[in-house]
């Protein structure tokens, strides 16, 4: 063991190129670091570094793991970045503590990347020069290959388990108990004995050379606490897929894009657990891989029509496809739901990184006047209920229904409430006419709005043998769904679409309000994944004097409670990950607001907006002449 | 162009079939097409056919594209729901509409601008995947709705009515879909309803993906000298392989035919096809055999008819998925929804 008191002593690994690297200011930190991985993708290293993330979950200290990886299946670089927070902030925080460097590619951008003070762990079987470390960081070096080399036989052993002596040796390093490490092992690897068996020797091994190496545990270490509570741990898409089997949904098209494709994984996966008819073996449900994504929405609209939840996931350019009959959705008023996982546009943009860039994409979807709902989750739990509350808006209002998520949310797991379901709640279906209600008398005109609340009534095909039969169709048509180009019968239609549209704000999930201590003239406004990073950042403004009221928009249409936040603020920083200020552009256009008075906080470089952006961003603005008289006549 | 309704006054006197259902029950609207649009005797002839299948007509689902053909839903079967979607994609939403409903007839109506350009992919696709599927496109070779402009089944070297003479090859929707899985393929024409009417009621009463490549002469962009698709090229050069008489269950222990002349193919429903040869010995299990006969006929400049392939033992988009037989649209909330204790089990194995 080298020095254990003092300043840190580690000793770098390997048995020719020993020596020790003395920091004098080596960070010290307790459950609230950041650990990075630089693995080469394809390299199995992905379920490691996960079991990582869990361990720490496992010791009772919230994580929020990040995957940053390219759009390739082999050999580029990949990331996965855990923010360990006691706090529970689960925004990325950026910088790097602790970088687990095995990537020879980006070796020298990722010990660049090491804050000051901070640790570098590598594979030190093959010698590093003392020019390309840097001499304030520590550095740990434990020769994995040539351990596995030696203990491990199988050539694929050999490769596959350096992952997870790493994290063995992590465990170490950082003070997480090895037995969390080994149950999750066990929990992981169910059923599978010889894995679990050499999984958990690495583990050890890796585990014990830290031990006998280095001062164990480092400056930053992870200590027992209970601040996960009852959390989840899961990714959002996993979470929107479970959401479509608790909506309803029996049928999903969809054409495979990142990042959406796990939405429909999870979706399949699911069902076969819950929707499996236990008698015959067979489906409750039909989930068709189509050949592009206008066949994903036409069987979507197709299975709408006759009466079944359908839905397609998909991300950016899936959309730009689908626009036609997303049109068609919205005019012939047919139920869709669409899972738009967003990632960085225009074009092909950035497949793998995230962004909040499809917001007018979908809002006005198609040509021609169109407005479409949009839902903006948070977190995978809100990706889970608001997926099933997708189907009921869907049906209840007859018309397209997007669950605008991202790639942040939808691919890295991320702690959150846990999912719950009212056993008494029934899916909404709208307003269908039965066999019954048709038989009673009860008819009217497909597009009639018999209700004044702009939603008419529909029949499924097949209800009744001589009543309620129309003829479904994009062209414009009158109150009885016939073929009419009167402009009298145009207008009726389009004004009825606009008060469906007006009913549809009091349906969506509200607004959320979180007031600052003291009273305030300025707001924020945010949604959906910029949601953690915004809580952290509310706390750090709040801590230099600042305060801000936030409220954390859930969906489009606007309710009159936005339009009121907005209203009581002097300005209102609108928060978003594009580049062109998209829910800004809707609150403009939708709410008549005074551009002035809203200000612009955008971040698009496809990392996952930071309590500190948020932070500076707002902190700069308001020292801008425009809005430095009111903080000032505030302060 | 049509204007004045029909008279509905007969509507007592007409016989009704076996499920109560005079001819006239089977129709739609007055069409709008020209006067002697070869899509009306198409529309004609699927009144015929469900009419005496004794289909009940809310049963049938109608899904059509864009296009005059795709018009057309609205000129039969009224007592059905229609669905007129957008261009070149009725097969996803037919799609969609069969696995919602397994039990319902889905009827597409398309046309040759529809389903050999615009929508190729999707008509492709639902071939090869197995949608149980009426498929019928009314092919004229061009488009009628923009007035004339050639179709991607317009034969090279036809003349448009402006004298232009098309230089492109065509495309096959029957070699086409021969080749990528369709069980059940014919072509016929639309001025010979004999021959037309049984190819309908033996694609409805098909489980698969039955497509219907029907010659339908344009009369005002396509019908003149020149043109491959005009009536009289048509009936010039038609070869049919083969004559068709569908017998349903009920039936079959009436119908007489004599071994040997008559090929009897037993489909899913029980119902029954019975082939009559026509010139040469076709045989129409053989699906490479078909291949090579259109191949064989077309170089020859002939236009090949009649039932061309039928596989009995076809299977559908269904039995791929392992679908319940209660249609997807009618299970309730109990079968769809796990329930709060199953999300309890899945939130403990999350943690």
């Amino acid at each position: 063991m080298a020095g254990a008191a003092g300043p840190r002593c580690l000793r770098h690994g390997g048995s020719l190129k020993d020596m020790d690297t003395m920091i004098a200011s080596a960070l010290s930190a307790t459950n609230d670091f950041v650990v990075k991985f630089a693995n080469v993708n394809g390299s199995g290293s992905a379920s490691a570094n996960e079991m990582f993330a869990r361990s720490i979950i496992r010791m009772g200290v919230p994580v929020s793991p990040r995957n940053i990886f390219p759009s390739n299946i082999q050999g580029m670089p990949t990331w996965y970045e855990v923010r360990v927070s006691e706090k529970g902030w689960l925004g990325r925080r950026g910088g790097c503590d602790l970088m687990v460097a095995l990537n020879p590619q980006t070796w020298g951008a990722d010990v660049a990347e090491i804050e000051p003070g901070g640790y570098l762990f590598y594979d030190s079987t093959k010698f590093v020069p003392q020019e390309r470390l840097r001499d304030d960081i520590n550095v740990i070096g434990i020769p994995l290959t040539a351990i596995c080399a030696r203990e491990f036989k199988d050539p694929n052993q050999r490769r596959l388990f350096k992952n997870i002596m790493y994290v063995g040796a992590l465990a170490a390093l950082l003070d997480i108990e090895l037995a969390v490490v080994e149950a999750l092992i066990a929990q992981q690897y169910r059923g599978k004995d010889k894995l679990i068996d050499g999984n958990r020797e690495a583990a050890r091994i890796g585990h014990a050379y830290a031990r006998e190496h280095f001062a164990c545990p480092l400056g930053i270490r992870v200590v027992r606490s209970d601040a996960v509570g009852d959390k989840i741990f899961i990714d959002g898409n996993s979470a929107a897929g479970l959401g479509a089997v608790y909506g309803g949904a029996t049928v999903a098209a969809w054409y495979p894009i990142t990042p959406s494709t796990s939405v429909i994984e999870a979706f399949t996966s699911y069902c076969r657990k819950y929707r499996t008819d236990p008698d015959s073996g067979a489906a409750r449900y039909a989930i068709v891989q189509a050949e592009d994504e206008l066949a994903s929405i036409g069987m979507v609209l197709g299975a709408s029509w006759n009466g079944a939840r359908a839905f397609t996931a998909t991300s950016g350019p899936g959309i730009s496809l689908m626009q036609e009959f997303l049109g068609l959705s919205y005019f012939a008023e047919i139920p869709s739901v669409v899972v738009d996982v967003q990632r960085g546009g225009p074009s092909t943009g950035m497949p793998t990184r995230t962004q909040q860039s499809d917001l007018l994409l979908c809002a006005y979807a198609s040509h021609g006047d169109t407005r479409h709902v949009l839902l903006f989750p948070e977190d995978p739990q809100e990706c889970f209920t608001m997926t099933a509350q997708a189907f009921d808006l869907a049906e209840r209002l007859q018309t397209p229904v997007f669950l605008m998520t991202d790639l942040d949310i939808g691919m890295n797991e991320r702690l959150c409430a846990p999912f719950a379901w009212d056993d008494g709640r029934r899916h909404d279906r709208g307003k269908v006419l039965t066999a019954e209600d048709l038989e009673a008398g009860k008819l009217f005109g497909r597009y009639e709005d018999v209700d004044g609340d702009g939603i008419p009534w529909r029949t499924i095909p097949g209800t009744h043998p001589e009543k309620g039969a129309f003829f479904t169709r994009g062209t414009t048509r009158n109150a009885q769904a016939r073929y009419s180009e009167a402009a009298s019968d145009y207008v009726y239609n389009m004004e009825r679409l606009r008060q469906k549209f007006e009913t549809a704000k009091g349906l969506v999930p509200a607004p959320v309000l979180t007031a600052a201590a003291t009273p305030t003239r300025f707001g924020v406004i945010h949604y959906g994944s910029t949601s953690p990073a915004m809580a952290e950042a509310l706390e750090l403004l709040a801590a230099q004097g600042i305060a801000v009221d936030a409220l954390r928009v859930r969906a489009f249409p606007f309710s009159a409670d936005v339009e009121r936040f907005v209203e009581a603020h002097d300005f209102v920083f609108v928060v978003e990950q594009n580049e062109s200020a998209q829910l800004r552009t809707l609150l403009v256009n939708e709410c008549e607001f005074d551009p002035k008075k809203l200000v612009k906080v955008l971040h698009y470089d496809g990392t996952p907006i930071t309590a500190g952006f948020i932070v500076s961003a707002i902190a700069e603005a308001m020292n801008t002449p425009r809005l430095k008289p009111l903080a000032e006549m505030k302060g | 162009m049509t204007y004045i309704a029909k008279p509905r006054l007969l509507a007592d006197v007409q016989p009704k079939n076996a499920a109560g259902f005079t001819r006239r029950d089977y129709e739609g609207r007055v069409s709008t097409l020209c006067a002697g649009c070869g899509h009306d005797s198409i529309s004609a002839a699927i009144v015929q056919a469900c009419y005496e299948l004794d289909i009940q007509p809310h049963q049938v689902a109608k899904m059509s594209g864009i296009g005059c053909s795709s018009k057309t839903p609205d000129y039969f079967l009224g007592a059905s729901h229609g669905f007129n979607s957008v261009h070149g994609r009725m097969p996803s939403v037919a799609t969609g509409a069969a696995l919602a409903n397994r039990d319902l007839t889905y009827l597409g109506v398309s046309g040759d601008g529809d389903s050999a350009s615009i929508g190729i992919g999707q008509f492709a696709h639902a071939m090869r995947r197995g949608v149980n599927l009426t498929y019928i496109v009314e092919n004229n070779g061009v488009y009628g709705l923009t007035k004339g402009q050639f179709s991607a089944t317009a034969d090279k070297g036809s003349k448009s009515k402006k004298g232009l003479l098309n230089p492109d090859s065509p495309i096959d929707l029957v070699a086409l879909a021969l080749q990528i899985g369709a069980s059940y393929v014919a072509r016929s024409f639309s001025g010979d309803k004999d021959q037309l009417v049984p190819l309908i009621k033996g694609a409805l009463r098909h489980k698969g993906p039955a497509f219907i490549d029907v010659l339908s002469p344009c009369v005002t962009f396509n019908n003149h000298a020149g043109s491959t698709k005009s009536y009289d090229y048509v009936r010039e050069h038609n070869e049919a392989v083969n004559k068709v008489e569908v017998v349903l269950p009920r039936n079959a222990i009436e119908a007489h035919y004599e071994p040997g002349t008559l090929r009897r193919v037993v489909q899913h429903d029980g119902s029954m096809l019975l082939l009559r040869k026509l010139g040469e010995d076709y045989d129409p299990s053989d699906r490479i055999g078909a291949m090579n006969h259109l191949h064989e006929r077309a170089a020859l400049g002939e236009i090949v008819t009649g039932l061309l392939y039928v596989d009995e033992s076809a299977e559908d988009l269904h039995r791929h998925l392992n679908t319940v037989e209660t249609p997807l649209n009618q299970l309730g909330d109990a079968e769809l929804c796990p329930g709060s204790a199953a999300l309890e089990a899945l939130n403990a194995s999350l943690r």
